[in-house]
């Protein structure tokens, strides 16, 4: 399957709230794909800067597509997942800008999977903001 | 998009009926504006250093399309919201602050249809530091979809 393919089809699988805020799979690193944003009045909190429930929203997405990507890759069946919780760290205000993150896992196990994601936005190695996500696995009825 | 003089008229507004911050006021200018109007996030109650937001069902939020549960990023913002304005509420002032980290637990998803209530308390506040906690609902307080702990910091005297 070509790049483009790829990023089409992961943000086609993107649920309503990612297109409501108007996320999209914007590149693959490795086999993850990165998600973005552009800066927009959807995503806006205080004047000038993001709002940090959208940022949220960008790091659960991102987190939510990198563990669907793995399970696609390591696991035959379908898997339904539940978050048991997220805590979100704010380290810079997010600006007019367009936004990307990304989802990397920690662990995945029978039971539970542990997910970090980061956002940033001009330099990835300067994160505005991350997330640790925590999922229940359980096997998709039907 | 909001400017920073509807932002400001709106905190000068907020203050004039009494002189403490009118929690109903803020958040209405905010529910007109920008994320918090664009998921449908309104003030629903307040007391002296709680606040809470309703957010209606709505499809543009689900985050699984299986069943039609709403993702975590709206009930993270709706959170965000309630519990951000209840350090002001609770101060009875606004002062310029940052949300430094939020933990969101889930006990169970909210129910497709319903709307959640995000209820945010202020339970400690320091020159630096504002503490606070809060649970969402979707009817029942004492059956929660989810209890939040958070932490602002003050702004107010940034060192550039």
């Amino acid at each position: 399957m070509s790049g483009t393919k790829t990023l089409e089809k992961i943000s086609a699988m993107l649920p309503p709230y990612a297109e409501h805020l108007g996320i999209v799979a914007d590149h693959m690193q490795d086999a993850t794909p990165v998600l973005a944003f552009d800066f927009s009045k959807g995503v806006t909190g205080r004047p000038g800067y993001l709002h940090g429930g959208a940022i949220s929203g960008l790091l659960e997405m991102a987190a939510v597509a990198a563990l669907r990507s793995h399970l696609a890759a390591h696991r035959d069946t379908q898997i339904r997942l539940k978050p048991v919780n997220i805590t979100v760290d704010f380290m810079r205000g997010g600006l007019e800008k367009r936004t990307f993150a990304i989802g990397r896992i920690t662990r995945v196990g029978r039971r539970v999977a542990n997910v970090t994601a980061e956002a940033w936005q001009d330099d990835a190695d300067k994160p505005i903001a991350s997330a640790n996500m925590n999922f229940l696995l359980s096997a998709a009825e039907g | 998009m909001t400017s920073i003089s509807e932002h400001a008229a709106a905190l000068e507004k907020s203050r004039a009926a009494s002189d403490r911050f009118d929690p109903s006021v803020f958040q209405g200018m905010m529910s007109r504006h920008g994320h918090s109007g664009h998921i449908g996030m309104v003030y629903h109650a307040h007391g002296d250093n709680w606040v809470e937001l309703a957010l209606p069902y709505d499809k543009r939020l689900i985050g699984d399309t299986d069943t039609g549960i709403i993702a975590s990023g709206p009930i993270i913002s709706l959170m965000d919201n309630a519990t951000s304005l209840s350090v002001w509420t609770h101060l009875g002032k606004f002062r310029p602050q940052v949300t430094l980290d939020l933990r969101v637990d889930y006990m169970r998803a909210a129910r497709p249809g319903k709307t959640v209530i995000g209820r945010g308390e202020c339970y400690t506040i320091t020159r630096s530091v504002a503490f606070v906690r809060g649970i969402a609902h979707d009817g029942d307080a004492d059956n929660p979809v989810a209890h939040v702990a958070g932490t602002f910091i003050n702004v107010e005297k940034f060192v550039a």
